[in-house]
């Protein structure tokens, strides 16, 4: 009954959003405020009635209600709790649910949070999303339902791939699709722009805090993913750019562009038809990104079904979506009026140059990641792109990026100053001296790359240092007066600050990957393994049995000259269900270094291959991520997003004073 | 500076930007392209030695062979007509197994052996790598719902 009713509430979550996508576009042509102000009531009504599908769907997992199909194929019984949950959203269908489902967050709102929006432009807005909406749930109605009955209900379920079985990946597709789908409320913005013809500094005001949000949680999706893949797949590879993971990285790439040039539409009002195109494409990709990969397109262990009906309803979404938008901004972007001119040399050059590369970069990778399908497609060779591609043309683009980033702030709006900028920066010369100096020591003829990886990590580190330091005069003026700046400063600044020490963190938790030790042996119980200075005694080898799995299970006493520094447990655990082992690494962290052990086959002489690691600096890579999360968040929660502070200037008027 | 030319200034700095990553591109190209081989192919075509390619096939029964170090296996890929036997050193995924579909990336050495960089079996069960059905389809080996089992 519950599940009939969740299919109910998708049906007429439909009808609204149809309702919305038309009527209040029609209001605001009309400028009939009644009809305008549908778009509100409708947006909560979404959320409401999705909401309502949603706990159902949820309902039927918790309760084990195998008369669904969707329950039967993809849950069973004896799951723990919270995998029986996030079960719901581990397969096609489900998933689809959790994409309008967060559709329908943002619509709400933009809705609720929009009351300082002009009745038009949120009507507008709201219209777009609308039709997305629309399209997301004839879609799911169509061809995806998951509330479909089983007659007569089996017995039990099929269980869910033990592989999602892991709090790490339960929570990835969440967090991931808050991105992708966040990323909808920039491109409704930018469709409503382009019908309106107007964009000025307040609707880049608008525009920034969601896409700060989108960015937020696509950042932290993409570490949660990358970090699931560290400890799980047992050797410890954090990024294998497959498709999948390429398919997240292309919208964080341009989405990362659409955050800055938003800000110079926002200080000095140029750039504009670039950032609407830029949000156009965040959210293209974003929809390509949840499309392909799910369709099974790609070859990928994350696409679900090959259903042809899915896949030409894909297809013809995405080119309804993608083509109309990109039309609508061929005919319309040319009546935007450009803003402000500036210098190459300037704070707007460099976020000029911040784009191009990401745009770039962004494009390399599509091209590596879609060009074994246009290859198969167009009667090619079979053949797959690997590392080497990425690593010749991602890295090199990503070099003067970096560089950049540490000077871009440091110069002045319009018009500034490069060499002054340098000047200031010379601690960060003299920080990368040294990390190259002490890293070529080290080094001695290893990994030359690596050295100067590092070095770019410190330069962008000093780089947002010495900024920051700037800013509150730190050193130049008394203690007292650096503290009444640091609290002046807008958070904005702050966050800045911290995204980018973050960019930095990551970049040396991935060079440093290079100098990392690995032994792969097969150890006896009371033997030792060695690795880096640490002695690793395998104690013994129990089985022991899960909620549904049994395990081998190591105890391992790590050492360090004499003193123990950890017990840890590397498991192989086995679920009968779906006859499939999956393994459990034990990780040793201390924030510099990680030790990483995996328990590989027994040999059947009482042997065990244990796999050990040690790995330098890795850590960093997922603190990085989250210190730019958080950077993102603190500049979300700045002052001067919060309502009422964003005000038009009429039209024709002239624009001063906007920024601080 | 006008703003034809700051315009102008744009375009070339965009341009400039493509030309440099299409030359990136091309460069990776030339060389970074795994070319993907069914054991049938490899024993009907000439395959360049030394270069990086992937085989796809299922795992032959009783061809497992574990060296005695804990990381060296050597196992054959088969596509039901013909078979290639491979070495590896390194960590193998959970689900490799005999009877298993997977693809290996690697070099072919003189010795018509090829010596893997990586062996990929994918997350689940059920699901096949699909050049890997697409290879046992070409022998006629593949029979719908096997990759079910």
């Amino acid at each position: 009954m519950i599940a009939e009713l969740g299919h109910f509430a998708l049906i007429l979550a439909l009808l609204l959003a149809l309702l919305q996508a038309t009527v209040p576009l029609l209001g605001a042509a009309r400028r009939d405020l009644g009809w305008m102000a549908l778009s509100r009531r409708t947006a909560l009504g979404q959320l409401v009635l999705v909401s309502f599908a949603f706990a159902a769907l949820i309902h039927a997992y918790v309760t084990s209600d195998f008369s669904v199909a969707n329950v039967f194929e993809n849950s069973h019984s004896a799951k723990p709790l919270l995998y029986k949950v996030t079960g719901a959203w581990g397969n096609h269908e489900g998933s689809m649910v959790l994409w309008v489902f967060i559709l329908a967050l943002c619509g709400a709102a933009v809705a609720g949070f929009g009351g300082n929006l002009p009745a038009e432009l949120r009507a507008r807005v709201l219209a777009v999303q609308g039709m997305i909406g629309s399209g997301f749930l004839l879609f799911i109605l169509l061809t995806s339902d998951p509330f479909q009955r089983l007659m007569p209900a089996p017995f039990d379920g099929r269980g869910l791939n033990p592989v999602l079985q892991d709090p790490g990946l339960a929570f990835h597709p969440p967090f991931l699709y808050l991105g992708y789908v966040g990323f909808s409320v920039a491109f409704s913005f930018a469709v409503a722009a382009l019908i309106e013809g107007r964009v000025d500094a307040a609707w880049a005001r608008w525009v920034r805090p969601w896409t700060l949000a989108a960015w937020c949680a696509l950042t932290i999706g993409i570490a949660m993913g990358s970090w699931w893949a560290y400890y799980t797949l047992g050797w410890g590879g954090w990024w294998f750019w497959d498709p999948v993971e390429n398919a997240s990285l292309m919208p964080w790439l341009v989405g990362t562009a659409l955050l800055h040039s938003a800000i110079v539409v926002e200080k000095r009002e140029a750039l504009k038809t670039w950032t609407v195109l830029l949000a156009i494409l965040t959210f293209s990709l974003s929809l390509i990104g949840t499309f392909l990969v799910r369709s099974g397109v790609l070859t990928s262990v994350h696409a679900f079904a090959v259903d042809p009906a899915r896949g030409t309803f894909i297809l013809l979404l995405l080119f309804v979506v993608i083509g109309g938008s990109l039309s609508l901004y061929a005919v319309r972007a040319p009546r935007l009026r450009g803003g402000g001119l500036f210098a190459p040399i300037s704070r707007e050059g460099a976020l000029v140059l911040n784009n191009l590369l990401l745009t770039t970069a962004a494009a390399t990778v599509f091209l590596g990641t879609l060009y074994p399908l246009f290859s198969e497609e167009l009667g090619g060779p079979k053949l797959s792109v690997g590392f080497p591609f990425f690593d010749r043309t991602f890295a090199p683009l990503m070099v003067p990026l970096l560089m950049a980033v540490a000077v871009g702030p440091l110069l002045a709006w319009k018009r500034g100053d490069l060499l002054g900028a340098l000047q200031r920066l010379w601690l960060a010369f003299a920080a990368v001296a040294v990390v190259i100096l002490f890293g070529v020591y080290l080094a001695r003829g290893g990994p030359v790359l690596a050295v100067f990886g590092l070095a770019l990590a410190a330069w962008v580190f000093m780089g947002a240092v010495l900024e920051w330091m700037e800013r509150v005069k730190l050193g130049r003026a008394p203690m007292s007066e650096s503290w009444r700046r640091a609290r002046h400063l807008p958070r904005a600044a702050h966050g800045m600050t911290l995204a980018h020490l973050g960019l930095a963190v990551t970049l040396a938790g991935i060079a440093a990957s290079a100098w990392q030790e690995e032994r792969i042996e097969i150890v006896h119980p009371g033997q030792d393994l060695a690795i880096a200075g640490y002695t690793l005694h395998l104690d013994e080898v129990a089985q022991v049995a899960g909620a549904n799995f049994t395990a081998d299970r190591a105890r391992i006493t790590v050492t360090k000259a004499g003193k123990t520094i950890a017990e840890m447990h590397p498991e192989k655990r086995f679920f009968p269900l779906q006859q499939m082992p999956t393994s459990v690494t034990a990780i040793h962290s201390n924030l510099l270094a990680d030790l990483y052990v995996a328990l590989g086959d027994s040999d059947g002489a009482g042997g065990w291959t244990i796999r050990a690691y040690w790995k330098p600096l890795v850590p960093w890579i997922w603190m990085g991520a989250v210190f730019m999360a958080l950077g993102g968040l603190l500049s979300l929660s700045d002052r001067r997003w919060r309502i009422g502070i964003a005000v038009r200037v009429p039209r024709g008027a002239r624009v001063a004073g906007v920024g601080d | 500076m006008t703003r034809k030319r700051r315009r102008l200034l744009a375009v070339l700095a965009g341009m400039g930007m493509l030309a440099i990553a299409a030359v990136l591109v091309l460069n990776a190209f030339s060389d970074s392209l795994v070319f993907f081989y069914s054991p049938s192919d490899l024993k009907a075509r000439a395959v360049p030695q030394g270069r990086m390619l992937r085989i796809g096939g299922l795992v032959e029964e009783a061809s497992v062979k574990r060296g005695g170090d804990g990381k060296t296996v050597t196992f054959r890929i088969t596509d039901g007509s013909a078979a290639v036997p491979v070495t590896y050193s390194g960590a193998l995924p959970d689900l490799f197994r005999e009877g298993q579909g997977v693809v290996v990336e690697g070099r072919l050495d003189g010795a018509g052996e090829v010596r893997a960089a990586s062996v990929l079996a994918k997350h689940d069960e059920r699901y096949m790598p699909r050049e890997v059905v697409d290879a046992l389809k070409k022998s006629g080996r593949w029979q719908e719902g096997a990759a079910a089992k």
